[in-house]
């Protein structure tokens, strides 16, 4: 155990047996995001620095704390990167933070989410004990999947102390397309794509506008753009835009003073809302924001009609939940999966659900 | 159950099942199951002995052969209340003894769960009951240009069920993904009898990420009775690269120069020349036998793309010391390439009377260590090995050949078999990368978790299954069982576990 990692554990198990409530806090950009913040402040971003890093394993393993940004420019530099294209939310965001909240940007929906790229944890449990589960290799059945368990459970498992992650080549082509289209048409084009063997890396619809990005071989993407036609934009264009939907800094995203940014997550081919407020459509249809002041109990139904589920992303009443209440008999087991990890009950109470 | 005290947290020794009565497990099951769905006479339990891992065989008490769900629920409530084990069975393909059935428990087959429930070839996904087998699905998805991607070698046999226990991969997981990445949702029964619906339709649900937790647990938390999985678009074209090398170790050098170049192949194979010479023999790919390793590499994409990965490829392998490179011409010439690497376990089984596969995982660029440290085996235990690997993630299937009906044989695969496994976790990887744990690798668990880690494992299981009754003994080892264990291979002068009851 390294010197933090000691310190660490001690100061979990004073306050397990004390049961007083901790706060993990990272790099403090996606503090928005989950139930309200409660108990001591517990600052994580002291712990950083990058433990591995073989290009040709396509592993890294980093510790907690790191920024984001400095893993993602370490990969850069070998000419990979993380293919779920986390958001940031802010300058500080850390590697930790990222794997806790599980979020993933816009090319989720074609490469996978951010759990997909889980290989292994350190975690530090609410008894004080260092744990290791999965590993450096792609592929381990060895014990249940635990690293992947932890991934977007906002803090409320552990402290993760260490993170191994599987990382890609990146890609060499991208190109991004723009069709004037309305949602309807839009949502079938887009499922209509995902069924064709196309180089599609990300969709964005919005006010009457789909775009496509496309991104692989030169060839690839090349052949895929003369296809489909639409509006190219410009190299500079495209990727201001991508980033602005990843960082959610595009206007569409902005929400009033009261109102809410809710993301619904559907099937790909669930209709129209149909829901007052500003939308905007990504992960191939499987993904929808929508900004404004509507009901959440009407927000929640439609969503699970649609068969899905609806997060209050941001703004609301937080302390009243943010994520769709469980099923009984799935409730009880998370309940117990906290126990298991978390006994004291210490670690960011109420983050994911007012219960526990 | 429960226990109160953390200090005699679960996972401290096996569950004792001898109070199981025979006679009153039968009586309750006959109530709920339709006739001809019980069994318990010896005779009709014997196709059940074993799955894939045909070494270790036993006779459960009962097998269920339910055909609803409401069956299921209504067996599993039965077994909670009397405190009977279940072991859940799909099509028995399985090679680390997952579905090897407990002495005093219900074997729960799920082969009458074999339909196909619903394709939804624009959401590009398919529902199927547990039983369905992997290539029904790619065979059910076909005609919409789609398929199921994660292809273990058994899929023409092996269920989709069994592949969520599991976690299965296949040899183009290296692109597209392990059952994990390939799966929306999972709907199951607990031993309490409580439906649960794990996933959806859509990329993820509120709360933990159970669907990741369910998927190769080795039906140890929950039984399944649907699954939905993802479809994918058909590649428009696939290319299939074989090279010859005159060395194991540089052909392995090559496969990390692949990934260096920024290349992920679809797929990524490699072969020696005791495993290539065994394959020849039975399916005449054609492969070259004078070299001591050759490499498969597959490209899929558009036709512009796949020709210009194919290139690339070529080039890497030149400068890597090939000694001959070939791209298969037609689809039948790839199939070719294929169907020597897919028959290499019957290949196995026909030139030995036995054989035993292993599974570890270990970075790339300690294969050739683990080359030569096989080889070293092979005379310590006077057995021979042909090799075969998913060379793109690591994943090695050295293949231990042996002849049971000699003294001792079994015995010494074993111990092969125990000190590559050991080998892997020492090399920074892992005991198994698809196949699970089961009952075979149950002790090298125990070197592979501390006595903390272990614990956590009890005590997920019964954030599930609180009394213990699914699978017991299998995937997770108690901490008595490491005890004794570790108590036969002391290591470096300690005994790992001191702390805990011995036998």
């Amino acid at each position: 155990m390294t010197t933090i990692e000691k310190e660490w554990a001690e100061r979990v198990r004073a306050a397990a047996a004390a049961r007083t409530p901790l706060c993990l806090r990272g790099g403090g950009s996606k503090g928005f995001y989950g139930g309200p913040l409660a108990g001591e402040p517990f600052e994580l971003c002291a712990n950083r620095g990058v433990v591995a890093h073989e290009p040709t394993e396509l592993v890294v393993t980093v510790r907690g704390g790191t920024p984001l940004a400095e893993l993602e420019e370490l990969l850069a530099e070998k000419g990979q990167y993380l293919a779920f294209e986390p958001p940031h939310f802010g300058p500080g965001a850390t590697v930790g933070g990222c794997v806790a909240s599980g979020l993933s940007g816009p090319r989720r929906a074609n490469a996978g989410a951010l759990r997909d790229f889980m290989l292994g944890i350190k975690l530090l449990d609410g008894r004080g004990e260092v744990l290791r589960f999965g590993g450096q290799v792609m592929k381990n059945v060895a014990g249940y999947d635990l690293s992947r368990l932890v991934a977007g459970s906002l803090g409320t498992l552990g402290i993760l102390l260490e993170v191994s992650l599987k990382v890609l080549p990146r890609p060499v082509a991208e190109a991004t397309l723009r069709f004037e289209l309305d949602e309807a048409s839009a949502l079938r084009r887009v499922n209509e794509l995902g069924g064709q063997p196309l180089p599609v890396s990300a969709t964005l619809w919005q006010d009457g506008v789909l775009h496509l990005r496309l991104s692989g071989a030169e060839a690839a993407v090349q052949a895929a753009g003369a296809r489909l036609g639409g509006e190219a934009l410009a190299p500079a264009a495209a990727q201001a835009l991508w980033t602005a939907v990843r960082e959610q800094t595009l206007p569409g995203f902005a929400v009033e003073e009261g109102g809410v940014l809710w993301r619904l997550s559907l099937p790909s081919t669930a209709p129209a809302l149909g829901l007052p407020g500003r939308q905007l459509v990504e992960w191939g249809g499987a993904q929808r924001w929508l900004a404004g002041a509507v009901e959440a109990q009407a927000v929640r139904a439609r969503a699970t009609e649609l068969g899905g589920h609806a997060v209050a992303f941001r703004g609301g009443d937080r302390a009243a939940g943010v994520f769709q209440p469980l099923a009984a008999p799935l409730a009880v087991v998370h309940r117990r999966l906290k126990q298991a990890f978390d006994p004291a009950g210490i670690f960011n109470p109420g983050r994911l659900y007012p219960e526990f | 159950m429960m226990l109160e005290n953390e200090a005699l947290a679960f996972g401290e020794t096996e569950g004792d099942f001898s109070a199981v009565d025979k006679a009153r497990v039968v009586e309750a099951l006959g109530k709920v199951l339709p006739p001809g769905t019980l069994m318990y006479d010896a005779e009709d339990l014997r196709p059940y002995e074993c799955d894939g891992l045909a070494a270790y065989r036993a006779l459960p008490l009962v097998v269920a052969l339910p055909t609803t769900e409401e069956q299921v629920v209504a067996v599993l409530r039965i077994c909670h209340e009397l405190g009977v084990p279940v072991v859940a069975r799909g099509a028995g393909t399985g090679l680390s003894g997952g579905a090897l059935p407990h002495t005093r428990g219900v074997l729960l087959s799920l082969a009458r769960f074999n339909r196909i429930l619903k394709l939804d070839p624009l959401a590009r996904t398919a529902v199927a009951q547990p039983g369905v087998r992997n290539l029904a699905i790619s065979e059910a998805a076909a005609p919409y240009g789609l398929y199921y991607a994660p292809d273990p070698s058994s899929q023409i046999a092996c269920s989709i069920g069994g592949n969520v226990s599991e976690n299965a991969g296949g040899v183009h997981c290296l692109k597209y993904g392990l059952t994990v990445h390939n799966l929306l949702r999972v709907r199951g029964v607990t031993i309490e009898g409580e439906i649960v619906e794990i996933g959806s339709g859509a990329l993820d649900s509120p709360g933990y990420d159970l669907l990741a937790l369910v998927t190769g647990s080795e039906g140890m938390l929950v039984v399944l009775t649907e699954v939905t999985v993802k479809l994918v678009p058909k590649p428009q074209l696939a290319q299939c690269v074989l090279a010859a090398f005159d060395d194991v170790v540089r052909a392995g050098e090559a496969v990390a120069k692949i990934i260096a170049a920024g290349i992920i192949p679809a797929g990524l194979e490699m072969m020696d020349q005791p495993a290539t010479a065994a394959v020849e023999e039975f399916v005449r790919a054609g492969y070259p036998l004078d070299a001591k390793a050759i490499l498969l590499c597959e490209s899929d994409g558009t036709p512009e793309e796949v020709a210009e990965e194919i290139a690339r490829v070529r080039a890497v392998l030149e400068e890597s010391g090939a000694t001959e490179i070939r791209v298969s011409r037609d689809e039948a010439e790839r199939l070719r390439f294929w169907a020597g690497r897919k028959a290499a376990f019957p290949a196995a089984g026909r030139i030995s009377p036995d054989y035993y596969c292993m599974d570890g995982t270990i970075p790339r660029k300690r294969l050739g260590e683990m080359l030569t440290a096989i080889q070293d085996m092979e005379g310590k235990y006077g057995l021979r090995c042909m090799n075969v690997f998913h060379a793109g993630d690591g994943n090695l299937h050295p293949l231990i050949l042996f002849d049971a009906n000699q003294p001792d044989e079994l015995e010494r695969a074993e111990e092969f078999g125990a000190e590559i496994l050991e080998l892997s976790v020492a090399l920074g990887g892992t005991i198994t990368g698809e196949h699970g744990v089961g009952l075979e690798k149950i002790n090298q668990m125990c070197a592979q978790f501390t006595t903390a880690e272990v614990r956590q494992f009890f005590r997920v299981k019964a954030a599930f299954d609180p009394p213990g009754l699914l699978n017991p003994g299998k995937a997770i080892p108690t901490l008595n069982r490491c005890a004794e264990y570790g108590r036969m291979r002391v290591s470096k002068g300690h005994v790992p576990y001191p702390d805990i009851p011995r036998f």
